[in-house]
């Protein structure tokens, strides 16, 4: 993404036209960012006005005077603590067990000669065009039946394997060469050695990547915990919040104080690994 | 390994090492057996949470069921009610709706995105951040701010429009003629920046000497747009536009959050109905008839997809 692949500069036009449409890309830079962010600059300073400022007419962007006060009372107003608990044993569980189950089923489907490999990788490629949210219902029936409904099992272990990440590993491991893990097994190596010590760590970047798109998705997901979990004790962060403005539609402090704590750990990662997570998108098209 | 039995073996061979025959034999199965212990958590997880509930989902569509009493077959009922149902007919056009405005506008605006991006720029790391940045962010929860801004009195977008003439007096989610549009344009704020990274990477992908050759022979920014950015995108526009039609058909999020499907179910999708039929009426038998009819429009994308990219590959 680095400036090789910008066309090349105009040349021959004078110094004074070249300055001037410099000056009307940044505006139409800075213009196009400050629509994509205006909704967060707005979300945080709001989190930190004070309630007269909040409610003022006519609104301002900017906080008159800046104050704590929301970031203090959320903890107490919501189960905040709980929710956030809640929402990373949630995404952070989905993605550790998702990533083992993907994986080895990967790694046969990659590595390792079987009849009815196609019949297993084509059922995959079918449960991936099938829209999710056709399974809600008798999910949530079955659910009901293990006695799992408002229970972390329940939000977890129908996400611990995923049909996008075998897809996506599969692919992936098909392209590493075969030289290394023949050498293996020629030393005797079991196929669980192989798989945990030869390919794993060649396929440490996929992971990544993976690991990322899951913990995403779940962190971010509303409409599985909103079935699933419908007491609030279990909900995670998006489906609490959401139902704390259906029933508080004022209380716009603490919820943009909320929604910035909420959003902090997807933007910290996202910032960090910015260019891997942008790769996945470009290399595969599909989000988790 | 077969080529070596048709040798005829010297009088002297040492003898063969185990390996041919029965011993190669086992070593295959013992890879079939391995194979299947590692897919065995996956499979089981799937056959129970993906495949039966699949099945289940058909067979509840032809019965009456909500949860306290055993399921009633009643045949085709809740599909005879669903082709009736002004309801239905009301979230489907809906949802048709959503996604014939949302995508060409967020594929659009996604292809502007991306020229502009794939440019010497100030700021274009920033810029490309920004745009980006709504795709990670929980569309729920950023949502909870949108609504915030658009509130009729202490809003801040809503004050701004107002003064340049966009004025809905009862704000525009309660506005059955705005809430549409309202969740149509965070939709498309969250988005764009996922389908213009898929576009930069199909930009990037293009050799520049196209670009230098025809500047060189005089053909001005649109000419080399038209005859060499639009058809060397095709299979990446192709493949973006379905991937966005397939989303689009999916939107719950924000409506969920900004309007709960109000004013007046003008805002009602077919998964926001499934939500309502299924979670809020317990009519589980008619809402999984629904839901086969997301299933139907969103496999026909994803298989005009397969037929797209088997029959053509652009390439220069």
């Amino acid at each position: 993404m680095a400036a090789t692949t910008a066309p090349p500069a105009p040349i021959g036009r004078r110094p004074g036209v070249v300055r001037a449409w410099r000056a009307v890309t940044l505006v139409v830079v800075l213009a196009i960012a400050a629509v994509m962010l205006l909704p967060l600059i707005w979300m945080v300073a709001t989190s930190f006005k004070p309630e007269t400022d909040i409610v003022k007419f006519p609104p301002g962007l900017l906080p008159d005077r800046v104050t704590l006060e929301h970031y203090r009372e959320v903890w107490q107003r919501i189960p905040f603590a709980r929710l956030y608990l809640n929402t990373i044993v949630f995404a952070g569980g989905v993605t550790v067990i998702s990533l083992l189950l993907d994986s080895m089923t990967a790694y046969a489907l990659a590595r390792l000669q079987f009849r009815g490999r196609n019949l297993v990788f084509v059922a995959i490629l079918v449960m991936l065009m099938l829209p999710f949210q056709v399974t809600l219902i008798p999910l949530y029936d079955l659910l009901v039946s293990f006695g799992w409904t408002n229970t972390m099992q329940g939000l977890i272990v129908p996400r611990a394997t995923n049909a996008f990440g075998i897809f996506f590993l599969r692919q992936f491991l098909l392209s590493l060469p075969r030289d290394l893990e023949e050498a293996a097994r020629i030393d005797g190596a079991s196929e669980f050695t192989i798989y945990r010590r030869v390919i794993m760590p060649l396929a440490a970047p996929a992971l990544l990547t993976l690991g990322l798109f899951h913990f995403m998705y779940n962190w971010n997901d509303l409409l599985w915990p909103l079935i699933i979990s419908q007491d609030q004790s279990h909900q995670t962060l998006p489906a609490g919040l959401a139902l704390f403005m259906g029933e508080h539609v004022v209380e716009y402090g603490i919820l943009m104080a909320a929604s910035v704590l909420a959003l902090i750990p997807v933007v910290l990662f996202f910032l960090v690994i910015q260019r891997r997570f942008v790769e996945g998108i470009a290399t595969t098209g599909i989000r988790g | 390994m077969s080529t070596a039995t048709q040798l005829p073996a010297p009088a002297t061979a040492p003898p063969p090492p185990r390996r041919p025959g029965r011993a190669r034999g086992s070593v295959a199965r013992r890879q079939a057996l391995a194979a299947w212990v590692f897919m065995l958590p996956s499979l089981v997880v799937l056959a129970v949470f993906v495949v039966y509930p699949m099945t289940q989902a058909l067979y509840l569509s032809f019965t009456e069921y909500n949860v306290l009493q055993p399921a009633r077959w009643v045949g085709l009922e809740n599909y005879q009610r669903l082709v009736s149902d002004p309801a239905f007919h009301n979230a489907l056009l809906n949802t048709l709706y959503y996604a014939a405005v949302t995508t060409p506008l967020s594929v659009g605006l996604a292809l502007g995105l991306a020229i502009l991006l794939n440019r010497r720029l100030p700021l274009r790391g920033f810029l490309r951040t920004s745009v980006f940045l709504p795709v990670v962010l929980s569309l729920a929860i950023v949502a909870i701010a949108w609504n915030f801004l658009l509130d009729p009195n202490i809003g801040l977008l809503s004050y701004w429009l107002g003064k340049v003439g966009i004025v809905s007096e009862q704000g525009w989610l309660r506005d059955p003629s705005l809430a549409m549009p309202a969740v149509m344009l965070v939709g498309i704020w969250k988005n764009v920046g996922f389908y213009m990274v898929m576009y930069l990477a199909g930009l990037q992908s293009i050799p520049r000497e196209l670009h230098e050759a025809a500047a060189i022979d005089g053909a001005g920014a649109w000419r080399r747009f038209r005859r060499i950015t639009w058809p060397l995108l095709a299979n990446q526009t192709m493949l973006i536009t379905i991937l966005a039609a397939i989303a689009t058909l999916q939107a719950f999020d924000q409506i969920y959050v900004m309007t709960r499907g109000g004013p007046f179910f003008k805002t009602e999708t077919v998964v926001m109905m499934i939500y309502r039929i299924g979670f809020k009426q317990f009519e589980f038998g008619y809402a999984s008839a629904i839901s086969w009819v997301l299933v139907l429009l969103i496999f026909g994308l994803s298989m005009a997809q397969v037929a797209y990219f088997r029959k053509r590959t652009v390439s220069y």
